[in-house]
């Protein structure tokens, strides 16, 4: 029951992009296809979680019992750059296409701030879900950070397919490109505003 | 370029926000009030200055190959100085500002003027850029702050003006990215004049 609620507050409620504001640099800048959004949230998802494990792991046992937390930042960022770089390589190897479709923003995944927000969250922040506020554990972590990927993802997805329909009408000059998508993207953290009850 | 147009470029010719289009999160998520907007941007000036500076004298014995993952722990190490010095200082704002305080590290700006700037430039330079591009975010952050602050609390810096309470959706997700499209389409307007 508690991963339920923790995947629907992360998935709808607490929308990564729409309601905590994480990642959108990547989200509008690949957003222009639904071909590279797609792929662009396959890649976000699995370095968000992967990420956050990792990231859980060495707080908990390498940092805390060391009273090293002060570095958490550093640690952190440099444990996502060679996650990232190791996710490139692999995809460079498996899947070219997908590789030349996400171009530059692969190793912007490093610099995307929803992977090192979820992973500080994660370790930093009391969550409550049904009972009283607490700490999360792995479990809960790891749930919370693919849930919380997901998210990203659909909202991604969701945009990327109204942002093609957007190319093809006609708005204002002044209007044109971003301030349009961002007036979208507006209306669409209006919609998800009406799930905040439900959790 | 000129030393003044150094400082100045950030306002208009290359405002990170507007023209630049970086440095999103920061910018919707903590532009609630016309305080922490300002406070948010001091707080990113303080970093890109810093590390401009520092960047700047490094680069020219950075091996090209893992140049990105040095700047990268330069900027970590000066945002950590940073969340060190207000957790002692000003641990109210250290509290509202939250989580984005540590997310500076990954703030496109910092990372894109090091790479773009600083490592290629002098190090008088590179900290007049630090100070431009930090100015123009800041002001811009602070006119943000001020929009959705009058509309969604009715007041300006904490000073209310209106009775009872305002918009509320203006200072909330929805509208955050509402005011910043409809702020970048008159920034359009007034530019190409």
């Amino acid at each position: 029951m508690e991963f339920l609620l923790i995947i629907v507050s992360a998935i709808f409620v607490n929308n990564i992009v729409l309601a905590q504001f994480l990642g959108v640099c990547p989200f509008m800048g690949v957003s222009n296809k639904l071909s590279t959004a797609t792929g662009m949230s396959g890649a976000v998802c699995f370095v968000i979680t992967l990420a956050t494990v990792v990231t859980y792991l060495i707080n908990k046992f390498f940092l805390v019992p060391l009273g090293l937390t002060f570095l958490q930042t550093i640690a952190f960022i440099l444990v996502i750059a060679a996650l990232v770089q190791m996710v490139e390589i692999v995809l460079k190897k498996i899947s070219p296409s997908l590789y030349q479709a996400l171009g530059i923003f692969l190793p912007l995944i490093t610099t995307n701030c929803a992977v090192l927000g979820v992973a500080i969250n994660v370790v930093t922040k009391e969550f409550t879900f049904g009972d009283a506020a607490h700490m999360l554990n792995l479990g809960e972590a790891t749930v919370y950070a693919l849930a919380t990927s997901l998210g990203y993802g659909l909202a991604m997805i969701l945009f990327a397919g109204i942002r093609e329909q957007l190319s093809r009408s006609n708005v204002p000059e002044a209007f044109k490109g971003l301030p349009i998508a961002f007036i979208t993207v507006g209306i669409m953290a209006l919609a998800f505003l009406g799930f905040s009850g439900i959790v | 370029m000129s030393k003044l147009g150094l400082i100045t470029k950030g306002l208009l010719k290359e405002n990170p926000t507007f023209v630049l289009v970086l440095g999103m999160c920061p910018t919707l998520a903590t532009t609630t009030s016309a305080m922490n907007g300002l406070e948010m941007g001091l707080a990113t000036m303080f970093v890109l200055i810093l590390s401009n500076i520092v960047i700047s004298l490094i680069a020219p014995v950075v091996p090209d190959k893992v140049h990105i993952p040095v700047y990268i722990v330069v900027i970590a190490t000066f945002v950590t100085l940073l969340q060190l010095l207000m957790q002692a200082y000003t641990p109210d704002v250290y509290e509202t500002l939250g989580l984005f305080i540590p997310l500076i590290v990954v703030n496109c700006i910092v990372l894109g003027r090091a790479e773009a700037f600083a490592s290629k430039n002098s190090v008088v330079d590179s900290a007049l850029d630090g100070i431009g591009i930090g100015v123009g975010f800041t002001l811009t952050l602070t006119v943000i702050g001020i929009v959705r602050e009058v509309l969604g609390s009715g007041s300006v810096f904490g000073w209310k003006f209106i009775a009872g309470d305002g918009m509320l959706a203006f200072v909330m997700a929805p509208g955050a990215f509402l005011v910043l499209g409809y702020l970048m389409v008159l920034f359009n307007k007034l530019a190409k004049r």
